[in-house]
C-alpha cells in the first residue's frame, strides 16, 4: 500500500500561480477517523480503570499502590526486553502493556509478595503476548495468563488465606473474602457439618449489600467496589473501548445460573450477590472485553459473554475455587476462533453466488 | 396519516456506516458557474461501463457542440459528443483516474463558441421545464433519447442510462429512486443542482419513471441539505414525486444502501436493483435526461465540484466533458502549497490522479484536492480485533478477516467471509483504529478470488 513516487502537478510551466506541488497517488479512502487510534482505545481503558484504582487505594491503601505500580513497571520492562529479543520495534507507545500491568496488579490478592507481581507480569507479557507476535496476535488475555501462572505456581501464597490478616489496622483485611465465606458455608452444608454459630453471622455480614456495592470488603484490589467498576465500565462501553455485548452476555448468564444455583441450595449467595461480589464486574468490563482475545462480531461477543457467565457460576459452585472469572475468561479465549467461525455474518442481500 | 405521507416526514437510513467530516461548507455556498471554454477538450471514447465507442470524426474536421464524435455499437455503451465547437486534432490516448488507458478525440476549441458563461448555464438549466403531461412521451422514445444523448450515470460508476430504463418483461420496475444523497464529503454539485435547477431534476425523474413504467418516483436526500429538500418538495408539490429525507450517513448514496433506506428492500447478493424492481439514477442524470428528452440535447456538459483543503477557491462548475483537471484547478485559483492528493470524485471512493492532464468524463462528480493535513493518518498498528470495521460495514461483512485473507493469500478464507459482497465503500478503513488499509487489501482479495 505504499504511495508511489510523487509526480509533480506542475511539470510543465504554466501561466497560473500554481506552485510546484507534489501530488501523490494512493488508493481510497483518503480520509480516516483521526479521533480513533489503537493508543486512544488503550488510554480509554486506563481512564475507565481510574475509578477502580481510586477505590482500590481508598480501601487497601499502599498495598494497592505498590502492587499495581510494580506490575505496570514490570510489564513495561518485560515488553521492552522481550520485543528487543525478537528484534522488533518497541511498541510501548501503544499503552497496551500498561493496561495489562494495571489489570494484573488489580487482580492479584492485595497481600501477594512483591516477586509474584513481577513474575506474573513477566509471564503475562512474555508468554501471554510477545511469543504469539505481540499486540493483536495473542490468543489468551495476557493479564489472565500471568495471573493463572502465579496462582497455580504459588497456591499457598495466593490462596484464600492470602487475603486475610487477623491483626490489621485496615478492618476489611481481617475478614475472609465474601466468596470464600460463601464457599465455606456451602462446603460445610454439603458435608453435613453442624453449622457453627459464627458462620451464619459471618455469612449475613458477607451478604450485606452496601459494603459489597461500595467495596468495603476483602478481595483483590480491583474487584471489590461494584460502584467504581460500574462507573468505569459504563465509561468504557460509552466510549466503545469495550463492546457492551460482552458484559451484557456475562451478566445475563451469571444472574441466570447463580439464581438457579441459589434456588437449588448450592450456594448461599443469590444472583445479585454473585454479580457484585468477586470479580464478575471487573472481569466483564475490563478483562473479557480485551478486543484481541474476544470475537469480532457482535453476535460472537454476546455468545462469548454468555459462555463466561456460565463458566463463572460453574467454577464458583462446583469447583474447589471460590472464584472462576480467570478460568472462565481463559477457557472462552480458547473458543474465540470457533465462535468467529460460527458467527460469520450473512452479508446484506445474502452471499454472492459463485460464477463457475 | 397515509403510508406515503409518513414516509416523507420520517428520516430513514440504512444499517451501520460512518460519519466522516462532511466539509460541505467549502463548496455548498458556491453557485454553479460555467468554466471558461478551455483551449482543448479530450473526449474519451470509453467513459462508461461497457463497450468503447468508435471515433466517427477525422482529424482536422470541424465539429459543432453536440456532434457525435464516438459511435456506440453495442447495447451496453453510450455515444460521445463534442462538448465545444472546434477542430478535431490527431487521435491520442489518455489515462483516466481509474487507471484505464483509453483513446480520446481531442478537439481544439474555436475562438467563437455559440454559448459560454452565463448564457450557457441558462441554456442548460434555464427556460421552462414541463412537469405535467409527460405521458405524451412514449417509454421507448425516452429510452432512445437517453441512448442518443449518450446518457450515463453521473454519480461515478457511469452505467449507460438507457440500459437501466429499457423495459424488461421479466423484471418490471415498480420504483425509480433518484439519488440526491451526495454522501461523499466535500462534493456539493448535486446539492447545487437541486437548489438551482429543481425543475429539470423533477422532469427527468418523472421521465425516468415513465420510461421504466414505475408506479412511484422517489427522490432521496440527506438531511444535511435542508434547503435542497425544501426546494424540491415545493417544486414537486403538484407532481407524484415523493421527496424522502434521509439521515446523513456514508454511504447513503450507495445503490444498495439507498434502496435499503428508502424502500426497506434488499438487493440480492450478486444481483441488481432491477431484480427487485428498482432503478436508481443520480440527480445529475435526471437533469440530463430531461434535457435529452425535452430539448433533444446530448450530454456535453456536467456540473461538478472542485473542493478540498488543497484548493484555493472551491467552486461548483458547469464543465464541458473532456476539459482537463488542470483547467478546473486553475479556474479555482490553483493548488495550495500543502495540496497532497488530487482525487477524481470524493475522498471516500475517489481515485487519485498522478498528473493534472486528465480529462473530465461523464462520471466525474468532482475533483477533491486534499491537503497534507486532511490525509494525515496515525501510524499503522497491528489489528487488535476490536470489531469497529464489522460495526460500520454497510454490507455486514468482517473486513478484518477479509484483509487477513489477502495478506496470507488464502482465497478460501476470503470466500468464506463473502469477499465478493464488498462494495468497496471504505468505511472499514475509515473507522479502523489501527489505521490498516482494509478496503485496499479487500480489493486485492477480490482480484485474488476472481
Amino acid at each position: 500500500m505504499a504511495e508511489t513516487q510523487p509526480p509533480t502537478a506542475s511539470d510543465t510551466p504554466s501561466a497560473s500561480a500554481a506552485p510546484a506541488v507534489a501530488i501523490r497517488v494512493a488508493p481510497s479512502p483518503h480520509l480516516c477517523d483521526a479521533h480513533l487510534t489503537t493508543r486512544g482505545m488503550m488510554i480509554d481503558v486506563l481512564v475507565g480503570l481510574a475509578p477502580v484504582l481510586v477505590m482500590a487505594v481508598l480501601v487497601f491503601h499502599w498495598y494497592a499502590v505498590v502492587q499495581v505500580g510494580l506490575c505496570v513497571l514490570s510489564c513495561l520492562v518485560a515488553e521492552v526486553v522481550f520485543t528487543r529479543i525478537r528484534r522488533k520495534p518497541i511498541p510501548i507507545g501503544d499503552y497496551s502493556a500498561a493496561v495489562t500491568g494495571v489489570i494484573l496488579g488489580l487482580s492479584l490478592p492485595w497481600g501477594a509478595p512483591w516477586y509474584i507481581g513481577v513474575l506474573g507480569s513477566v509471564v503475562a507479557i512474555g508468554l501471554g503476548k510477545v511469543v504469539f507476535g505481540g499486540l493483536g496476535f495473542n490468543i489468551f488475555n495476557p493479564a489472565m495468563v500471568g495471573r493463572a501462572f502465579v496462582m497455580l505456581s504459588f497456591a499457598k501464597e495466593l490462596g484464600a488465606s492470602a487475603y486475610v490478616v487477623t491483626r490489621s489496622n485496615l478492618e476489611v483485611l481481617t475478614q475472609a473474602t465474601p466468596l470464600t465465606i460463601a464457599k465455606q458455608f456451602a462446603a460445610d452444608l454439603a458435608a453435613g457439618k453442624v453449622v457453627a454459630f459464627e458462620q451464619p453471622v459471618q455469612l449475613e455480614h458477607a451478604k450485606a449489600f452496601w459494603p459489597l456495592f461500595i467495596g468495603q470488603v476483602n478481595g483483590s484490589p480491583g474487584e471489590t467496589s461494584a460502584l467504581a467498576l460500574l462507573v468505569g465500565g459504563i465509561y468504557l462501553c460509552i466510549r466503545r473501548a469495550a463492546a457492551w455485548q460482552i458484559p451484557a452476555g456475562i451478566f445475563l448468564t451469571t444472574v441466570a445460573f447463580a439464581a438457579a444455583a441459589h434456588g437449588s441450595m448450592l450456594t448461599p449467595f443469590n444472583a445479585l450477590h454473585h454479580l457484585i461480589s468477586g470479580s464478575v464486574l471487573f472481569g466483564a468490563f475490563f478483562i473479557a472485553t480485551d478486543p484481541v482475545t474476544s470475537p469480532v462480531t457482535s453476535t460472537g461477543k454476546f455468545l462469548f459473554g454468555l459462555g463466561i457467565g456460565l463458566l463463572v457460576v460453574l467454577v464458583r459452585v462446583f469447583s474447589g475455587y471460590p472464584e472462576g472469572v480467570m478460568f472462565a475468561v481463559l477457557v472462552m479465549n480458547a473458543v474465540v476462533p470457533l465462535i468467529n467461525r460460527w458467527t460469520i455474518p450473512r452479508p446484506l442481500g445474502g452471499p454472492v453466488p459463485r460464477k463457475d | 396519516m397515509s403510508i406515503a405521507a409518513r414516509r416523507t416526514t420520517r428520516r430513514r437510513t440504512f444499517a451501520r456506516g460512518v460519519h466522516p467530516d462532511e466539509q460541505k461548507q467549502l463548496a455548498a455556498g458556491c453557485p454553479i458557474e460555467a468554466l471558461p471554454t478551455p483551449p482543448e477538450v479530450r473526449i474519451a471514447l470509453l467513459q462508461h461501463l461497457g463497450a468503447p465507442c468508435q471515433a466517427t470524426v477525422e482529424p482536422r474536421s470541424e465539429v459543432a457542440v453536440g456532434d457525435v464524435v464516438g459511435r456506440a455499437e453495442a447495447f451496453v455503451s453510450a455515444p460521445v459528443h463534442a462538448s465545444v465547437a472546434g477542430t478535431v486534432a490527431r487521435a491520442a490516448m489518455a489515462t483516466l483516474p481509474n487507471g484505464r488507458h483509453v483513446a480520446v478525440v481531442p478537439i481544439r476549441a474555436a475562438e467563437q463558441q455559440p454559448l459560454a458563461g452565463e448564457p450557457l448555464i441558462e441554456d442548460v438549466f434555464g427556460g421552462d421545464w414541463p412537469l405535467e403531461r409527460l405521458d405524451r412521451y412514449e417509454p421507448l422514445q425516452i429510452v432512445e433519447a437517453a441512448r442518443a444523448a449518450g446518457l450515463v450515470g453521473q454519480g461515478g460508476a457511469a452505467f449507460p442510462t438507457h440500459v437501466k430504463l429499457s423495459p424488461n418483461q421479466q423484471k418490471p420496475i415498480a420504483t425509480v429512486l433518484v439519488n440526491g444523497c451526495e454522501c461523499e464529503p466535500y462534493l456539493a454539485a448535486d446539492y447545487r443542482l437541486m437548489l438551482e435547477a429543481p425543475a429539470p431534476v423533477l422532469a427527468g425523474a418523472l421521465l425516468a419513471g415513465r420510461a421504466a413504467g414505475a408506479a412511484e418516483v422517489i427522490i432521496g436526500i440527506e438531511d444535511n441539505k435542508p434547503e435542497a429538500l425544501e426546494t424540491l418538495r415545493t417544486a414537486a408539490r403538484r407532481t407524484p414525486v415523493v421527496v424522502q429525507p434521509l439521515k446523513t450517513k456514508y454511504p447513503q448514496g450507495g445503490e444498495k444502501q439507498l434502496i435499503a433506506a428508502v424502500l426497506n428492500k434488499v438487493v440480492p447478493g450478486g444481483g441488481l436493483p432491477l431484480d427487485i424492481g428498482v432503478v436508481v439514477i443520480n440527480i445529475g442524470t435526471a437533469a440530463a435526461l430531461a434535457r435529452a428528452v425535452l430539448r433533444g440535447k446530448p450530454l456535453t456538459h456536467r456540473v461538478l465540484t472542485v473542493s478540498g483543503g488543497g484548493i484555493r477557491r472551491p467552486r461548483n462548475l458547469l464543465v464541458p466533458i473532456g476539459a482537463s483537471y488542470r483547467e478546473l484547478i486553475e479556474a479555482c485559483g490553483g493548488l495550495k502549497e500543502d495540496a497532497a492528493r488530487v482525487v477524481a470524485g470524493g475522498p471516500m471512493m475517489g481515485f487519485t490522479v498522478g498528473g493534472l492532464d486528465v480529462p473530465v468524463t461523464k462520471g466525474t462528480s468532482g475533483v477533491t484536492v486534499l491537503s497534507r493535513e486532511e490525509i494525515a493518518k496515525a501510524a499503522e498498528t497491528p489489528c487488535v480485533r476490536c470489531g469497529r470495521c464489522v460495526e460500520v460495514c454497510p454490507m455486514g461483512l468482517v473486513p478484518t478477516k477479509l484483509a487477513l485473507a489477502t495478506r496470507v493469500r488464502n482465497a478460501a478464507l476470503a470466500q468464506r467471509y463473502h469477499v465478493a459482497a464488498c462494495i468497496e465503500c471504505g468505511c472499514c478503513a475509515y473507522a479502523c483504529p489501527a489505521k490498516l488499509p482494509l478496503v485496499q487489501l479487500i480489493r486485492l482479495g477480490k482480484i485474488m478470488t476472481s
